[in-house]
């Protein structure tokens, strides 16, 4: 009795030990997503904005003017190095035509986002330009680029922070408008 | 002469570290600035994660302060600030971990052990006291 007792307060810290070995591998292991942080918007409407148009600048665009369809939101700058990776799918995506894409030019200046624009090609239908980060905060945005996938209500239900690509888009946000032509 | 410049000097490094990185106060009453300077000071740099908005000078803290100042500004209480945060960026925003249904364990947990540790400590105790003496010699 009093000997199984005493392997069991040896075993005790084992334990103890294992399970913290296994929080750690965990925590390790999760080190790569660990600094995204879930979005509170998912499953919340778009926020409300008002914006010039990067391209034209006497021209305000509405939150509202994309009802009715899905719609990729895109926060990008031309000073964010991510932003250039990504860029190729957003073109290839944009050729196929699947989604809509609204580009919202983050804390960017007028000039260097349309430089970045003529030397790498637009993939938008539509860029809004927020220069102030105003709308990026009723985004929560906290680091270009992140894309929101907004359904025909204006609800956002899906984000990516980081760099999007082929299989992301895959897994993360075509299975949405799947659905919809399905239905 | 040069007492006048070592108290210029003085007065300038003072005057850095009690702005931090705004290039002036927020706000001429003291009252509204002390109140600033603690809420920037407890929301954190979502971009930068360990600090907080008032630590750094990235788009977003600086953005953020803007936030506050104008809301400040405008009347909002304290609690209508962090609301307005939290419904943006998560309670992760806070610097302090508010209590909910999510982070309970992380406060419960700590005492929980400690008392634990209490109650092995003082079982300990009492059986070693129950032990006969002629043991020890």
């Amino acid at each position: 009795m009093s000997g199984s007792r005493r392997v069991g307060i040896f075993l005790l810290p084992l334990g103890v030990f294992a399970g913290l070995v296994v929080l750690f591998v965990a925590g390790v292991n999760n080190s790569e997503t660990r600094s995204e942080l879930p979005s509170p918007l998912i499953g919340k409407s778009m926020p409300a904005f008002e914006l010039p148009s990067l391209l034209e600048r006497d021209v305000t665009i509405s939150s509202e003017a994309f009802r009715g369809e899905y719609l990729l939101v895109n926060v990008w700058a031309s000073w964010c190095f991510a932003c250039r990776q990504e860029h190729d799918f957003l073109l290839s995506l944009a050729r196929r035509g699947e989604i809509r894409i609204l580009g919202l030019n983050w804390r960017d200046t007028e000039p260097a986002a349309k430089n970045w624009l003529n030397e790498l090609g637009d993939p938008y239908d539509v860029i809004v330009f927020d220069g102030e980060g105003r709308t990026g905060i009723d985004f929560g945005v906290y680091g270009a680029p992140e894309s929101f996938l907004v359904d025909p209500n204006g609800q956002i239900v899906a984000k990516h922070i980081g760099p999007l690509d082929a299989a992301l888009w895959q897994q993360n946000m075509q299975p949405f408008l799947t659905q919809r032509d399905g239905s | 002469m040069s007492r006048q410049l070592a108290a210029l000097v003085i007065a300038l490094v003072a005057a850095t570290s009690a702005l931090a990185i705004d290039r002036g106060p927020a706000f001429d009453d003291p009252e509204l600035q002390a109140r600033y300077q603690r809420l920037i000071g407890d929301i954190r740099c979502v971009t930068c994660q360990n600090m907080t908005i008032k630590d750094s000078n990235v788009f977003l803290a600086a953005d953020l302060r803007r936030e506050v100042r104008e809301q400040i500004a405008a009347g909002r209480t304290d609690q209508e600030i962090f609301d307005f945060l939290t419904a943006r960026y998560g309670d992760f925003v806070l610097y302090t971990t508010p209590l909910n249904e999510r982070t309970w364990a992380f406060y419960a947990v700590p005492p929980l052990l400690l008392l634990f540790g209490a109650l092995v400590a003082w079982r300990t105790v009492r059986r070693r006291a129950a032990l006969p003496m002629d043991d020890l010699e």
